[in-house]
């Protein structure tokens, strides 16, 4: 005790030298280690290895032996994470209004915008990381699933396919970054993201299916149906200009003005 | 140190910060005093950017607090010990912070040694804290860069009285050591004795600031005797006018000096002779801010 008083006499006596400033890689390791720090977000992470490895499991069990086949593993595993991705997403945002640890993180890094920025660095790597680690789970689930049934292994995803499917994924999170961004409270954003990823779509759907104008439309205005495309691989320019526009309205302008309202809220 | 000017903060219509200006010096304790909603937390809120004001500025060390490379090395904040993840450790908050601002790792255990909080206590989740526990941590978070300037909104809030001991010596020396401290609180014997500056605020107005010696001298003596009519009559004859109070107390603008000087001259021997300070404060908060006072006129 008395050492660290002594410390801070010479500190005070001499004028300080300018602290250096907090670098990006810090914060975001940071914000990576606040998205494993609590119980339920540890578990949340755990639950992306979990829910593969479930999944993976019930293809073996239950798929007919001639659908053991590495795109059905891809599937299956597929379903859990565009809503595990998207919750990691938006609590890692959510978390600094709904728990209030936004005061000490903005008091110490008084530059919301990086904090965010360095979120949405974390969230992206970690949706990167998952899809990867899911793949893999998939591709050991192809080998078992033949060896049990006896088939023969069937890869037919190609690199090409596992990587639109992880930027389709990525995009899913991305969606639920938003949603945290701009409503700051974490059960209104994951009823937001259900709102937007289940509903939004199936009344679009609904709509393309009985008026033939917007049946025609459709791609430049419904996000979840232009990136629904990259599930079957590599995109026509078309296609890639639905998901530009879509997502234009959709994620970019959303967030855009969700950044606005960060930048001017109060946080108490 | 710390420049407030012109500060004005309005919630619609509502001005809850009205042309505040005030300074709190290096080397001293400034004690920032207001009732209920008088606008303290919300001063203290945009002084680090977590709130914009509607006109005015603050500077912290002569530079904007969004100007600090790395502002937990310069100022150290609390302003509400509750705000803090339910689910992380105490521990894993305070290395949140330490990793933030680029320290060595082991002042984390330095900090938890300094605020009292055990090996223990440290592991559990902030969920499962007593609010005096809280307090050591958000007081640890706000220690652990070593700044040179603190902010803290009723950091007695919550304390033992060994702890509100220990964080009045911790302050004290603080400011001995040249740095500065602003500290709100509503516990007006605690401010009073540690603060070395005051500024009351009602309303969102300041309505009185100045050195505690300065605003406390106004608040003259208090003295008593067997009896409290004599002392007073001989007080009124030696030309020093007295209210008695009917608790016996003989109470003056005059500085004790003077009324111990007549009393003496009078025969009188007296039982108390003391500056009013103990009462003093609390009856110029009480009445400075009557008007502002939820309880209506108070005094
Ligand atoms: N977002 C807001 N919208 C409207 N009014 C607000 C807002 N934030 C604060 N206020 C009002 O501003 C006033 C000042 O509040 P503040 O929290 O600064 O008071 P305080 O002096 O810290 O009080 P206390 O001693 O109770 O902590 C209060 O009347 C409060 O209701
Ligand atoms: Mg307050």
């Amino acid at each position: 005790m008395s050492a660290i008083t002594v410390e801070r006499e010479a500190s005070m006596a001499t004028p300080r030298t300018e602290p250096a400033g907090i670098p990006m890689t810090r914060l975001t390791s940071i914000e990576l280690r606040k998205m494993f720090d609590t119980r339920s977000g540890f578990w949340l992470m755990a639950s992306i290895g979990i829910a593969a490895v479930l999944a993976t499991g019930a293809v073996i069990l239950f798929a007919a032996d001639s659908d053991i086949t590495f795109n059905s593993f891809a599937a299956a595993i597929g379903v859990p994470m565009t809503i595990i991705l998207p919750m990691i997403a938006i609590l890692s945002v959510t978390g600094e209004w709904s728990q209030r640890s936004g005061l000490t993180t903005f008091t110490l890094v008084p530059h919301r915008g990086r904090v965010i920025g360095a979120k949405a660095i974390s969230a992206v790597g970690v949706g990167v990381v998952s899809m990867v680690i899911a793949f893999t789970i998939g591709a050991v689930g192809n080998l078992l699933g033949a060896a049990v049934t006896g088939n023969d292994l069937v890869w037919d995803l190609s690199l090409a396919n596992l990587f639109y499917i992880a930027v389709a994924n990525v995009l899913g999170m991305l969606m639920g970054f938003m949603l945290g961004v701009l409503i700051r409270n974490s059960p209104g954003a994951i009823v937001g993201y259900f709102v937007y990823s289940f509903l939004v779509p199936t009344l679009s759907g609904l709509l393309a299916a009985s008026q033939d104008w917007y049946h025609d439309v459709q791609g430049w205005f419904d996000f979840q149906f232009s990136s629904s495309q990259l599930f079957d691989g590599a995109l026509t320019g078309q296609e890639w200009a639905h998901l530009g526009v879509s997502g234009l309205i959709w994620l970019i302008i959303p967030l855009t003005v969700g950044l606005v309202l960060v930048m001017r809220a109060e946080v108490k | 140190m710390i420049t407030i000017e012109s500060l004005t903060k309005r919630y619609g219509r509502f001005t809850a910060v009205d042309d505040v200006t005030f300074t709190a010096s290096p080397g001293r304790v400034t004690g920032f005093l207001g009732p209920n909603g008088a606008g303290k937390s919300t001063t203290m809120r945009v002084m680090v950017g977590l709130t914009t004001p509607t006109s005015g500025e603050v500077r912290v060390s002569g530079r904007h607090y969004s100007d600090l490379p790395n502002p937990g090395l310069e100022v150290g904040v609390l302003l509400d010990a509750s705000a803090q993840h339910a689910g992380r450790t105490g521990r894993e908050i305070l290395t949140i912070a330490q990793r933030t601002m680029g320290l060595p790792r082991r002042r984390v255990d330095e900090m938890l040694d300094r605020v009292s909080l055990s090996e223990n206590e440290a592991g559990r989740r902030v969920r499962n804290y007593s609010l005096g526990m809280r307090q050591r941590l958000g007081i640890a978070t706000a220690l652990i860069g070593e700044p040179e300037v603190l902010i803290l909104d009723e950091p007695a809030n919550g304390l033992d009285p060994a702890g509100i001991r220990w964080m009045r010596d911790l302050l004290r020396s603080y400011a001995d050591q040249g740095g500065t401290v602003l500290l709100s609180s509503h516990l007006l014997h605690e401010i009073e004795v540690i603060a070395d500056d005051l500024v009351l605020i009602g309303n969102g107005r300041i309505v009185a600031q100045g050195t505690k010696a300065e605003l406390l001298h106004a608040a003259g003596t208090v003295v008593r005797s067997a009896s409290g009519k004599l002392l007073a009559q001989a007080l009124e004859a030696g030309g020093i006018s007295v209210t008695l109070s009917p608790d016996g107390s003989v109470r003056t603008t005059a500085d004790p000096a003077r009324v111990g000087q007549v009393a003496l001259g009078a025969g009188i021997a007296l039982t108390e002779l003391k500056s009013a300070d103990g009462a003093g404060l609390e009856e110029m908060f009480l009445e400075l801010t009557a008007e502002t006072q939820r309880e209506g006129a108070a005094a």
